[in-house]
C-alpha cells in the first residue's frame, strides 16, 4: 500500500497522520505539497488532512479546493483511488465537489474539541470494514463540523449507504448526526473526528487504528 | 540603502531644534525629567521619530525600569540550566541532547480593550519567542483573571478572551493544555490574560538574539507593517482610565495562519547554516528587535525604513519604528545564505526583505528614502534606559491571625456550594474550545481519566514528557504579597510532583498595579522576594518572565497576581500520575501537613461565609521538599494510583475533583466507584476539610500500609482518610447503578448530582 499527505499551507495534521499510518500500518508514508499539479498515480491512499488550510478565514476549505494539487487529487478521486478527508480535509472534500453536502459552524457557534461517542453506520466500507461491532470514541476539534445536505440528498445518501459514522447525540448540529460521509463508489471518505489522534496506547484511546487497519484489509500491505 | 551613512552632526546642523510640549511627550510615555536625560544623552534634540523610539524603549514594558531591581534578586541558574532570563526565552537541559524552551507573557491590557484580538495576540507573541530560539512549540497554557462574575464587562470579556486564544492556537497547530481561570472584582477593570509557550530544541542548536559581522544583511521577514500596535509598549505602560476605548487603534489584529507559516519557515531555515542572530517583533517592534540585537553584539544596525513591507502606503517612519504588527520576525543573515533563506520564505509564500545591515559604529541609524531619519548611539536606548528605585512604602502589615471557626458546619451543602463557586466550577466550557490533542502528545487530558494537576505532554520521538502548570493565588497574595510569591512558587512545584515529573525551572509574571505608587511597590518588592525564596529553597530557578505592570484602572489595582509557569521533567513518560480515581479498593491518603484547618482567605471563607479576612496560609520550603521528596519516590516505586495536590478549596474539594475526573468507574469492569470516608474523622470541622494548609498531597494507593510506612519513615505526616469502593462491592441496594460519596457525618451524594453541580455554573453563566 502506497500513501500519501497533502500538505496545504495552514494544515496542522499533516504529521500526525503520517505518524500514525506509519505506526499503525508500518508503511513510508510521503508528504506531497499544495503547489504540485501533479503526483505519482501509483499511490492507493491519498490523505487531506486536519488543519487551518490558508487560514481558513473564508469558508473552511473554500480556497484548498482550488489549490493546485487538487486538480491531480480529482485525478486520483477519477481513477478508483483511495481518498481520505480528516476535518479541514473533509471540509476542503465537500468544497471540491468531491462529497455531498458542505460543513457549516458549529450549532453553538464554538471550537469543539473533545471526545465523541461515534455509531458505524456502515461497516463494508473501505475505511470501516475492520472496525469491530461496537461503537467508536474519537476526539473531535473543529469549529466548523455541523454538517448541512437537503432532503433528497440526505435520501440519496442512506439509499446509497453513504454515511459512514452517525454521532450517537446530537454534537454539532449535523443533519442526522453526520460525521462521516462516503463517496457513492466508497472509495471517499471524509470525516470530522480525527483518527490518527486516536492510535497511540499512551494518550489513552486506540479506536482510530482500525479505520488504518481497514485500509490495509482493503488494499493489502 | 543607497546613500552614505548620516552623521549625527549632520542632522544637528539640518534639523532645528525642535521642542516638545508635555503633552506630546506623555503619548509617546516619555515623563519630563526623561526627556531631559535625552537631551543630555544626545547631546542635542531628538527629531520625533528618535523621541518615539526612546520613548518605545524607555517603557516599563520593555525597559523593567521599575522592576529590574528586585527582578535581579531572582535565582536564576542550576546545572540545567542553558539560558536564564534576558533572551526571548529560558532554555534548559532535559537530556539526550534535547532542551526545552519556554516563557509566559501577558496580554492583558489589549484583552481588556479588545479580548479577541488581545488574547489572540498574546499567544502569537509567546510562540514567537519560543520559536525565534529554535525550538518547535509543543505545547501552549494560559492564566486568566476576570472581574466579579456580576459585573457588566465580564461575561463578553470571558466569552472573547477565550476564543481569542482558542483562534489563535488551534490555528497554528500548538495545543493548548493547561491553564487556570478566576474572578474577582479587583480584575473589574484590568482582566489578566498570561500566555505561556513550551517548545522542544536541540540543546546545541539554540538561537540568539546576538547580531554579529559588520556588513552583514538584516533581513525582514513576514507580515507587513501597519499602524496596528502603534504604542502598544507604552499603552502597556500606562494605567487606564474610563475613557479607554480611546487606545484600540493600538491593539494588534493576529493572523495565527501567517504565524503557523512562520514556524515552519523559521525551523527549516534553521536546520541550514544561514542565521547569525534572530529576534522576533514583540513590543515596540522594529524598534526593540534591531536595538537588542545590536545592543547584544556591541555594534550598530543601518535600517532603511523605506525598504520595509508597508501595509498602508503613508506610514511615517516613526510608525514603521513602533509598529507592533504581528507575525514579523528580524533576522541577521550570512551573507552567502540569503539567497537560501529567501528560497524557503518564497516557499512559504512570506515576504523576506533585506532592510539593513550591521555596522561597527555602535548606533541605530534610520534611513527614510535616502535621507537620514535619526541616528542614536544603542547604549543611550537600551543601558541608559531608566531604572528606578521606586519609593516602596512599608507593607500594609499582613494579619498574623489565623481565621477559627468553632461553630460545627454541614460539611455536604458547604462542599456543593464551593464546587458551584465561580473559582472552582469546572472550566470545561473554556478548554472544550481550545484543541488540547493536535501533536498526539497529550498524554493528560482536561476531565479525562488521563487528567493531571499539570499537563503531560510527550516529547516526540522519546520516552520523555515535559510537565507544565500555571500557578498563582491572589487572594493570599492581597493579603500578604511575600506569601502571594512564595506560595504560587511552591504550588506550581507541587502540581509538576503530582504529575510524576521532577520540577526543573519556572517562568513567571508578575502583574501588579501602578508602580509610581509606593504601596504597590511595596507589593511587588515582597512577592519577588517571596519567589526567589521559595525558588531557591526548591531548586527551581526562574529561567525567563514578563512584569505587566499599571493593572490599574482609575485609581484601584488589582491584587497582586504573580503568576508563576512550571516546567518539570518526566524522563519516562510511563512514570506519569493522573488525578483520577479509576479503581475500587484505593486507600486515600493525605501527605504532608498536620492540617492546622487554615481558614484564612481561604476559598471556603470567601464562597460560604462571604469573607475574605485573616493571613493566608504560611509556606513552608522545607516541608513542601520533603513530602513533594516523598511523592515522588513513592511514584518511582508504583505505590501511588493517583495523585493530587490540596489547594484551593483545601481536602475535600481535592478529593471530590479526583472523583468527578474520568469516568468515576471502576476501569476494569466499568462498575461505578463509591467514596466512602472514615467514619472517625471529624465530622462537622470546616477547617478540617477545607482549610488551605499547604505542603499536602492526597494520594490514592492500593499499598496503604508502605505508603503510611513510608511517609513515616521521611517523617511526614499521613493521615488514611477512606476508600474506594465498586457499587456492587459496597453492599449496596438491589438495582443501586450509580456511585455515591458518604461523608463521616453519614450524609452522601451521587456523583451524577455532584457533577452536575461542579458542571454547572460556567455554561449557564455564559448563556446569561
Amino acid at each position: 500500500m502506497r500513501a500519501a499527505v497533502v500538505v496545504f499551507p495552514g494544515s496542522n495534521c499533516d504529521t500526525d497522520v503520517v505518524t500514525g499510518l506509519q505506526t499503525v500500518l508500518g508503511i513510508a508514508v510521503d508528504r506531497l505539497w499544495h503547489k504540485q499539479t501533479h503526483f505519482d498515480a501509483a499511490y492507493d491512499l491519498v490523505v487531506l488532512p486536519g488543519g487551518f488550510s490558508y487560514g481558513d478565514y473564508l469558508r473552511c476549505g473554500a480556497i484548498a479546493a482550488h489549490s493546485p494539487i487538487m486538480a491531480e487529487v480529482k485525478r486520483h478521486a477519477e481513477r478508483g483511488g483511495y481518498l481520505l478527508g480528516i476535518c479541514n480535509g473533509f471540509q476542503i472534500l465537500t468544497e471540491a465537489g468531491l462529497l455531498p453536502g458542505g460543513l457549516r459552524g458549529n450549532a453553538g457557534l464554538q471550537f469543539i474539541c473533545r471526545d465523541v461517542a461515534l455509531q458505524v453506520a456502515n461497516r463494508n466500507s473501505p475505511f470501516t470494514c475492520a472496525l469491530p461491532n461496537a461503537d467508536l470514541t474519537l476526539p473531535i476539534a473543529h469549529h466548523d463540523g455541523n454538517y448541512l445536505i437537503d432532503d433528497d440528498g440526505l435520501k440519496r445518501l442512506q439509499d446509497q449507504d453513504q454515511i459512514a459514522l452517525t454521532y450517537t447525540t446530537p454534537v454539532n448540529g449535523s443533519v442526522a448526526n453526520i460525521a462521516g460521509v462516503l463517496s457513492a463508489n466508497k472509495r471517499v471518505l471524509g470525516l470530522m473526528p480525527h483518527p490518527e489522534r486516536a492510535v497511540d496506547q499512551a494518550v489513552g484511546n486506540t479506536d482510530g487504528r482500525e479505520i488504518f487497519l481497514s485500509l490495509q484489509t482493503t488494499i493489502g500491505a | 540603502m543607497s546613500k552614505p551613512v548620516a552623521t549625527q552632526a549632520a542632522i544637528v546642523a539640518t534639523d532645528e531644534a525642535p521642542t516638545y510640549s508635555p503633552q506630546v511627550l506623555r503619548g509617546l510615555g516619555l515623563k519630563v525629567d526623561e526627556y531631559e536625560r535625552i537631551l543630555e544623552l544626545l547631546g542635542r534634540a531628538p527629531n520625533f521619530t528618535e523621541l518615539a523610539v526612546f520613548g518605545a524603549l524607555w517603557s516599563e514594558h520593555c525597559s523593567y525600569k521599575s522592576s529590574k531591581k528586585y527582578l535581579k534578586t531572582l535565582p536564576t541558574s542550576a546545572p540545567w540550566v542553558i539560558q536564564g532570563p534576558g533572551e526571548n526565552a529560558g532554555v534548559i537541559d532535559i537530556g539526550d541532547g534535547l532542551a526545552a524552551v519556554f516563557k509566559i507573557e501577558s496580554h492583558n491590557h489589549p484583552s481588556f480593550i479588545e479580548p479577541y484580538q488581545g488574547s489572540a495576540t498574546g499567544v502569537g507573541g509567546i510562540l514567537r519567542d519560543v520559536f525565534t530560539m529554535g525550538a518547535r512549540p509543543i505545547a501552549l497554557l494560559n492564566a486568566l483573571r476576570f472581574g466579579d462574575p456580576s459585573h457588566a464587562k465580564t461575561r463578553s470579556l470571558v466569552a472573547g478572551v477565550v476564543a481569542g486564544i482558542g483562534g489563535y492556537g488551534n490555528c497554528v497547530g500548538v495545543p493548548t493544555v493547561g491553564g487556570e481561570c478566576q474572578f474577582h472584582a479587583c480584575y473589574n477593570g484590568n482582566n489578566l490574560v498570561n500566555a505561556m509557550a513550551v517548545g522542544i530544541a536541540q540543546a546545541d542548536k539554540i538561537f540568539y538574539a546576538k547580531a554579529a559581522g559588520i556588513g552583514n544583511p538584516v533581513v525582514y521577514v513576514g507580515a507587513k507593517t501597519g499602524r496596528d500596535g502603534v504604542h502598544g509598549a507604552t499603552m502597556a505602560s500606562a494605567a487606564f482610565s474610563a475613557s479607554e476605548q480611546a487606545s484600540r487603534p493600538t491593539v494588534q489584529v493576529g493572523d495565527p495562519f501567517k504565524e503557523k507559516l512562520l514556524i515552519e519557515a523559521c525551523l527549516e531555515l534553521m536546520n541550514e547554516d544561514a542565521i547569525i542572530a534572530i529576534q522576533d517583533m514583540g513590543a515596540a517592534g522594529l524598534t526593540s528587535s534591531a536595538c537588542e540585537m545590536a545592543s547584544k553584539g556591541g555594534i550598530g544596525i543601518r535600517l532603511d525604513l523605506s525598504a520595509v513591507p508597508l501595509r498602508e502606503a503613508d506610514l511615517q517612519p516613526y510608525e514603521i519604528m513602533l509598529s507592533e504588527s504581528q507575525e514579523r520576525m528580524l533576522m541577521v543573515l550570512k551573507p552567502e545564505a540569503t539567497a537560501k533563506a529567501q528560497a524557503i520564505f518564497a516557499k512559504w509564500d512570506l515576504d523576506a526583505v533585506v532592510v539593513g545591515s550591521l555596522i561597527a559604529e555602535p548606533v541605530l541609524e534610520m534611513q527614510w528614502h535616502g535621507e537620514s531619519a535619526g541616528v542614536i548611539p544603542i547604549a543611550a536606548l537600551v543601558d541608559e534606559a531608566p531604572q528606578y528605585d521606586r519609593p516602596v512604602a512599608a507593607l500594609a502589615s499582613p494579619s498574623q491571625q489565623p481565621v477559627t471557626l468553632t461553630k460545627p458546619v454541614a460539611i455536604l451543602p458547604a462542599l456543593q456550594q464551593l464546587l458551584a463557586s465561580p473559582n472552582l466550577a469546572s472550566k470545561r466550557w473554556i478548554w472544550q474550545q481550545y484543541d488540547r490533542h493536535v501533536g498526539v502528545n497529550s498524554l493528560s487530558d482536561s476531565g479525562a481519566a488521563t487528567a493531571s494537576d499539570a499537563a503531560v505532554v510527550r516529547v516526540t520521538g522519546t520516552r520523555k514528557a515535559l510537565a507544565m502548570a500555571t500557578d498563582c493565588n491572589p487572594f493570599y497574595g492581597a493579603a500578604d504579597p511575600y506569601i502571594g510569591g512564595a506560595q504560587a512558587v511552591v504550588e506550581s512545584w507541587r502540581n509538576l510532583v503530582a504529575s510524576g515529573a521532577k520540577p526543573l525551572a519556572l517562568t513567571n509574571n508578575l502583574n501588579f498595579g501602578n508602580p509610581e505608587k509606593p504601596e504597590i511597590m511595596a507589593q511587588i518588592k515582597a512577592a519577588v522576594t517571596g519567589i526567589g525564596d521559595a525558588a531557591r529553597a526548591l531548586d527551581y530557578p526562574v529561567v525567563s518572565g514578563n512584569v505587566s505592570l499599571y493593572n490599574d484602572t482609575d485609581g484601584v489595582g488589582i491584587y497582586p497576581t504573580p503568576v508563576i509557569g512550571g516546567v518539570g521533567l518526566l524522563a519516562d513518560y510511563s512514570q506519569r500520575l493522573s488525578m483520577a480515581l479509576t479503581q475500587s479498593g484505593l486507600s486515600l491518603v493525605q501527605l504532608g501537613s498536620s492540617c492546622d484547618g487554615w481558614l484564612g482567605r481561604s476559598q471556603y471563607l470567601l464562597t460560604v461565609e462571604g469573607q475574605e479576612a485573616g493571613a493566608p496560609p504560611p509556606v513552608d520550603f522545607a516541608a513542601e521538599r520533603q513530602v513533594g521528596e516523598l511523592v515522588l519516590a513513592l511514584n518511582q516505586q508504583q505505590r501511588l494510583a493517583a495523585c493530587h495536590d490540596i489547594s484551593d478549596g483545601g481536602l475535600l474539594v481535592a478529593l471530590a475533583e479526583m472523583w468527578l475526573t474520568g469516568a468515576g468507574t471502576d476501569a476494569a469492569n466499568a462498575l461505578p466507584l463509591n467514596v466512602q470516608l472514615t467514619p472517625d474523622l471529624p465530622a462537622s470541622d470546616a477547617g478540617f476539610w477545607f482549610g488551605e494548609d499547604q505542603a499536602r498531597y492526597l494520594v490514592a494507593t492500593l499499598h496503604p500500609d508502605q505508603v503510611l510506612a513510608a511517609a513515616a519513615e521521611a517523617g511526614v505526616p499521613a493521615l488514611l482518610l477512606g476508600q474506594t469502593t465498586a457499587v456492587a462491592a459496597a453492599g449496596g441496594t438491589a438495582g443501586e447503578t450509580v456511585g455515591k460519596l458518604t461523608l463521616p457525618d453519614g450524609q452522601s451524594i451521587t456523583r451524577a448530582a455532584l457533577q452536575t453541580i461542579h458542571e454547572s455554573w460556567l455554561p449557564a453563566y455564559m448563556q446569561g
